[in-house]
């Protein structure tokens, strides 16, 4: 049982970083952060069966991040498309050096 | 006295309050801001000036007890206190003080009053801001005075620091962003190694226990670092002090910084702050690292480098057509003095050293005074705007001429009882390095007296300089316990060296020097 | 543990009254000072900045008037309470000093009295007390100092009456007391030190007491600089002694200088630093070049600092250590030549000065030379006379020459001339007329200086070339070897030097009184008219310092001319000083041969023959009727000229040191070292570097999202990798 939620959680994070890396839409870049969170929360609540109850609390933690990460990550996707009527991450690069 | 003190307490809250109240007199100001928000300038900045100058009265009024209430000759630490700060990394809220370190008190304590005076007309801008800095300097300074642990030494030590960057880069000269980073590129080069280096000694102390060592006692009572690794550390401390003293080549930081700094920064940064560094090697560097700092080569490095200073700084602030700039090299070749009575090692050495720091606190607080007066009726700094101007601003006049004979080491000054003791005490270990020190004697002379000449003697040419208007009533208030101060510690200095006797044999016996007992030490003791 | 002292329950327990009257009256006058010129500004120096300027011409305009020349400036408004508490003092300090003076006349004494006040520096070994010492060799400086201080005080009253800094030249004048009895009266060399540069400082401040020329602040300034040169020695040997002996009370010095191997090296070296103090402040070669600039003070400062009693110190000191001189023959030697070598030296260039008071500032090299001379061969008892005598004829002549140039300025004053030089001789001529109680009170200082008997400077000088040439007969210093010559070669060297000095002191002297006094009157006719004697409250001193120029010899009557003429009591000033000074003297006289009867007739003969000559030699030679006005005069040329210009002393050490100094200081130290190599390389060099890393850095920072994630991801496996390596 162990084995497979873990490898389910891998898989679930492999897809996650890959849209990280390759897709150029913030929205979905960002729905692709959501999913290696829950992958890694997955993985958190497997675990706690075996190893006690911290994981458990520590997916809850992870969750408020979440949320709250979730909340202030639209906003400024938002605020970025107001600024430059796009969400494609080829076309914002206010961070070059 | 002593009984009143005692009735109240006295050693046990004392330290620990004058750290406070510059902080809590932080959070007043605040306050104070936010209520004065809409009024004119005019009103900000009485408002700030004055809650300013009541704070370090305060201040200064309670710290005088110190005078009376320790002990000082004993070579346990007065008015300690310690209390767990975060136990788990061995750090505690340990404070404590000797002979040395309350002198130094005095000196801040006593020249912040005056240094609020100081900048009474001349800071126009944000002046909240300005005395809550002032303020929070002066909690970081007196916490490198008192901290016995390295962990709160340094936190001390960068706090005194950020207050000092923003006085220069806020309300400084034209050039103040070049003169403040410079400031914090040097200081912070030496901190940082500072820190890398008490990480090492409070994890190696710590050992197997896997809990650091940062109590400055059990540090200095085991000090089991190898003879290599001594040198590297006091190598680390050297570079964080030498900035800030500052040794030859470290020094350039200084006149930049000075130049460009309002009346009340430079006067906190010559007076106290540059104390700063040759407290530390008193208190850290020596005590710590003994091996290493009475290694043959380190000593000869260092009383090389002291001399140069000496010489150095004094040649100079010679040819400079800035008088803040004169005087800011002339620290140079003054702390130059302190360095070589420290490395002596002779009892007439160290205590020498203590006398120049403070007699430097003094007259080179009040030449800084002076020069701020001027500059704030003249808005130049130049020797060539001015001449002759005894005729018109006599008081002035006869101030400057007091400020630079202190500086310049006349008898019956505090200048001559610091240097004297220190050139004497540093002949019997360096003979050789003190006669050319001793020759700054004459190049003393030059720069001082020109600088004199240039300001008050010589014909009054200028038109704008005939219409200046003596020094007022506020002007000569701040001047004279500065005056007092320098014929007092140079008539009748024994008060002080009887209460730094003691601090200063610790430490010579410590790095293996001998240590001269006072012979009326001696029979009190039998 | 030990007895009381003879002076214990005396007047002499307050001799630390001595040094704080006049702080007191320096207290009292420079408050007033302070008092009639201050002026507190507003409470905001910079807010009203425009006003001023609206209100500052007229304000300068008053204050120019009250400095000008021309009206007739009201007094001091505390004029009158300052010529009593100025002068005040000194009357009564000199009283204390000679009631202290009748005690010790009764009183056997073998050890010096010393008076600690409080302790100074206790710093472990070294426990520095405040502390007066008073024995008969500071008595004979602290009657010296009061006395004359006095007279010159009370001269000071009409001399300084119409100036604007009246009440601060008192305050000075007082302080200067001050030092100077500090200096005499200390009991270790720091206390002696404070004084040393006290009277230094004083020196400054007069000196440049007309402070708005530039002239005037310079001179000072030189001053000062010059005799910290000397300074520097003085500490370094007090250094050296400390490291070596452990102690610098006098008394302990003399008690542990057994400590030094006699002759050594330790010791000469500290002598020879002692002496670079004592050159300094008494103004020999190669420091002498300040002296004859500070005549840019008032007269009454060149009398009483510049003649009298500072620039003796160096005497004094070398006398008040003469425990060490006496051992150390090589110092001795060096004391003597230099002093020698000062004396002609100086002698020459006073030859062809036109500046009434730089002829006297350099016979005063000249004859500190003297002294030098007298100590160096370990006369120290004819050094300290010589020094008490010229005390008396060089106060007078400097007095009287400020009573001339007062005349002067009075008589230009009266027409508003300011162009003319009021100090020039070739401006003077004739004044006997004007100004009959000066003429002869500078005659007998004049005859005095010059060696003719009976007056005081002939018993002095005379005794420093018979001591000389005794020395040179047997003596620790005849046998001596002195950078390899023979020490008695050296010795009659110095004897020929001094004599040529003499004459040559007999020849300037002569040409000054003819060329102020006799001959025609070359002031012009208008100012001539407005020329009169000075008040009595200057000839008053003028008059006591003539008797005591004339009669300063019977302090201490030599035996070959009481044997000859029963004048009075024989070398009443070497037994009074012998306690101080016998031993030194002992043991520097030791093996020599007692100088023959009718030797020492005949070096009198030659030293009388010598003064006389050079009158004469002058008398007859120079015209003052060929002068002419200083505006007309010719340019002199050849060896004339080198005369004028002083050997061109000034230039060369100007070109040889001062410049070079401030070049190296400014070009390399600073313009080059400071600013070029340690900020450029350094400060601005790390800043630069911390720039270029900062640019390669920020080349990876192209602002796209996806490279930032594909660098965190590699980062990430990299580190996995890494960990996954340790573990395992």
């Amino acid at each position: 049982m162990l084995a497979e939620s873990l490898a389910l959680s891998a898989a679930l994070f492999t897809i996650g970083v890959v849209g990280v890396l390759v897709r150029r839409n913030a929205i979905i870049v960002f729905m692709c952060v959501e999913l290696m969170l829950n992958a890694v929360n997955l993985s958190f609540v497997a675990l706690a069966r075996a190893h006690g109850t911290a994981g458990q609390v520590f997916a809850i933690f992870v969750m408020t991040v979440a949320a709250a990460e979730a909340a202030v990550g639209l906003a400024i996707i938002i605020a970025i498309f107001r600024h430059v009527r796009t969400v494609n991450l080829k076309n914002i690069n206010l961070l070059r050096g | 006295m002593n009984g009143l003190l005692a009735a109240v307490h006295y050693n046990t809250w004392i330290l620990t309050t004058l750290l406070a109240l510059p902080l809590a007199g932080v959070a007043v100001l605040a306050l104070q801001s936010r209520a004065a928000a809409g009024a004119d300038a005019a009103a900000k900045m009485e408002i700030a000036r004055r809650t300013a100058l009541a704070l370090f009265v305060v201040e200064a009024a309670l710290s005088v007890g110190l005078w009376w209430s320790l002990d000082y000759s004993s070579i346990e630490w007065q008015a300690a206190v310690t209390l767990p700060w975060i136990p788990a990394w061995g750090i505690h809220y340990k404070i404590g003080v000797d002979g040395i370190a309350v002198v130094l008190i005095l000196l801040t304590t006593f020249l912040m009053p005056l240094t609020v005076l100081g900048s009474w007309t001349g800071i126009r801008e944000k002046p909240f801001a300005f005395y809550a800095m002032l303020l929070l300097m002066t909690t970081g300074m007196l916490g490198v005075f008192v901290a016995l642990d390295l962990a709160l030494f340094y936190v001390f030590w960068e706090l005194m620091l950020i207050p000092m960057y923003l006085i220069i880069g806020m309300w400084g000269g034209s050039r103040r962003v070049y003169a403040s980073i410079k400031f914090f590129l040097f200081t912070m080069l030496g901190s940082l190694l500072m820190l890398v280096a008490i990480l090492y000694v409070a994890f190696k102390t710590g050992g197997a226990s896997g809990v650091p060592v940062f109590d400055y006692d059990l540090l200095a009572s085991s000090a089991a670092y190898p003879a290599q690794a001594a040198l590297w550390l006091f190598g680390a401390f050297f570079v964080a002090f030498a900035v800030k003293v500052p040794m030859w080549p470290l020094h350039t930081w200084l006149p930049d910084a000075h130049v460009e700094a309002p009346t009340g920064g430079s006067v906190v940064l010559a007076s106290i702050m540059l104390k700063m560094g040759t407290f530390g090697f008193i208190r850290f560097a020596l005590p710590l690292f003994p091996s290493a700092a009475s290694d043959p080569a380190v000593r000869t490095v260092m009383v090389t480098l002291a001399v140069i200073g000496i010489v150095y700084g004094a040649l100079v602030s010679m040819v400079q057509p800035d008088f803040k700039k004169l005087v800011a090299y002339s620290s140079v070749s003054h702390l130059g003095f302190v360095m070589l009575g420290l490395f002596a090692f002779t009892t007439q050495g160290m205590q020498g050293a203590v006398m120049v720091n403070l007699n430097h606190g003094i007259s080179t607080g009040a030449l800084f005074l002076l020069i701020g007066m001027l500059y704030e009726r003249r808005h130049t700094r130049l020797f060539d705007e001015f001449g002759g101007i005894a005729r018109v601003m006599p008081m002035y006049a006869v101030a400057l001429s007091i400020v630079a004979f202190s500086s310049m080491g006349l008898p019956g000054t505090n200048g001559f009882v610091g240097e004297f003791l220190v050139l004497i005490g540093a002949f019997r270990t360096v003979p050789v390095a003190t006669t050319i020190a001793t020759t700054v004697v004459i190049i003393a002379a030059v720069y001082l007296l020109w600088m004199v000449q240039r300001v008050i003697y010589n014909p009054l040419a200028r038109r704008e300089n005939a219409v200046l208007h003596d020094l007022n009533w506020r002007e000569v208030g701040l001047l004279v316990p500065l005056v007092i101060g320098i014929f007092w510690l140079g008539i009748y200095p024994a008060p002080i060296l009887n209460r730094t006797h003691a601090a200063a044999n610790r430490v010579i016996e410590r790095v293996g020097g001998v240590p001269e007992v006072n012979p009326t030490e001696l029979t009190v003791r039998q | 543990m030990q007895e009381a002292h003879p002076l214990a329950e005396t007047a002499a327990r307050f001799i630390w009254w001595l040094p704080t009257l006049p702080l007191i009256g320096f207290l009292i006058n420079g408050a007033l000072a302070l008092a009639a010129t201050a002026k507190p500004g507003p409470a905001d120096p910079s807010a009203d900045h425009g006003h001023d300027q609206s209100t500052g011409p007229s304000h300068a305009a008053s204050d120019s008037h009250a400095h000008g020349d021309d009206a007739h400036p009201p007094r001091h408004r505390f004029a009158r309470a300052v010529s009593v508490v100025g002068p005040g003092v000194m009357v009564l300090a000199f009283g204390l000093a000679l009631a202290i003076f009748a005690v010790m006349r009764g009183a056997e004494m073998h050890a010096p009295y010393i008076n600690t006040l409080f302790s100074w520096m206790p710093v472990g070994d070294l426990q520095l007390d405040a502390a007066l010492q008073l024995d008969q060799l500071s008595m004979v400086m602290v009657l010296v100092i009061t006395g004359i201080g006095m007279l010159i005080h009370l001269f000071s009253i009409g001399y300084m009456q119409d100036d604007p800094g009246y009440a601060r030249f008192f305050a000075y004048l007082n302080l200067f007391v001050f030092s100077m009895l500090l200096l005499v009266l200390g009991a270790n060399m720091v206390v002696t030190f404070v004084g040393w540069e006290g009277v230094g400082l004083c020196s400054y401040l007069l000196i440049g007491f007309w402070f708005t020329e530039k002239a005037n602040a310079d001179a000072g300034k030189k001053a000062f600089v010059v005799n910290r040169i000397g300074d520097f020695g003085f500490m370094v040997a007090m250094f050296m002694l400390f490291a070596n002996l452990g102690t610098l009370n006098y008394v302990d010095i003399a008690a542990r200088a057994g400590q030094f191997a006699p002759g050594g090296a330790l010791v000469t070296t500290i002598c020879l630093f002692m002496l670079l103090g004592c050159f300094g402040k008494s103004a020999q070669i190669p420091l002498y070049t300040w002296l004859p600039d500070a005549m840019a003070g008032p007269t009454p400062v060149s009398a009483l600092i510049h003649a009298a009693t500072m620039v003796t110190a160096g005497v004094y000191l070398v006398a008040r250590t003469s425990m060490l001189f006496s051992i150390a023959p090589v110092a001795s030697l060096t004391v003597a030549l230099v002093g020698a070598v000062t004396a002609l030296f100086a002698a020459t260039i006073g030859l062809k000065q036109w500046d009434i008071k730089k002829v006297l500032a350099y016979s005063t090299v000249s004859q500190l030379g003297y002294m030098f001379v007298g100590v160096g061969v370990g006369a120290y008892t004819a050094g300290v006379f010589h020094l008490v005598t010229h005390a008396f004829f060089k106060a007078l002549l400097f007095l009287g020459s400020g009573s001339v140039i007062f005349a002067m300025h009075r008589a230009y004053h009266a027409i508003h001339n300011h162009s003319d030089d009021a100090q020039d001789m070739r401006n003077m001529g004739g004044m006997k007329r004007y100004m009959p109680v000066t003429w002869v009170v500078m005659w007998v200082a004049t005859l005095a200086i010059a060696g003719i008997p009976p007056f005081a400077g002939f018993f002095s000088k005379d005794e420093i070339l018979g001591q000389v040439f005794a020395r040179a007969h047997g003596s620790t210093l005849a046998s001596a070897t002195y950078l390899g010559v023979s020490g008695a070669t050296v010795l009659y060297a110095i004897w020929i030097l001094a004599l040529a000095a003499a004459l040559l002191t007999a020849i300037y002297m002569t040409r000054m009184m003819l060329y102020t006094f006799h001959g025609p009157n070359r002031t012009g006719d208008g100012a001539q008219s407005h020329l009169a004697e000075a008040p009595w409250i200057m000839t008053g001193p003028l008059v006591v310092l003539a008797i005591l120029s004339a009669f300063g010899g019977w302090l201490n009557l030599p035996e070959t001319v009481t044997e000859m003429i029963p004048l009075g009591p024989t070398a009443v000033l070497e037994h009074w000083l012998e306690p101080v000074v016998g031993g030194a003297t002992e043991r520097i006289a030791a093996g020599s041969a007692h100088t023959a009867a009718s030797t020492e007739q005949v070096l009198l003969g030659v030293a009388i023959a010598i003064a006389v000559a050079g009158i004469a030699l002058a008398w007859t030679r120079l015209r003052p009727s060929s002068l002419v006005p200083k505006p007309l005069a010719e340019p002199s040329t050849g060896f004339q000229k080198v005369l004028e210009n002083k050997w061109y002393v000034d230039e060369i050490y100007d070109v040889s040191v001062v410049k070079p100094v401030y070049a190296t200081s400014r070009g390399v130290l600073w313009k080059f070292f400071d600013v070029g190599v340690i900020d450029t390389l350094f400060a601005n060099g790390s800043a630069a570097l911390a720039r270029f890393l900062g640019w390669v850095g920020s080349q990876v920072q192209s602002g796209q999202l996806g490279t930032y994630a594909w660098l965190l991801v590699i980062g990430a496996v990299l580190v996995i990798r890494a960990f996954a390596q340790a573990g395992g």
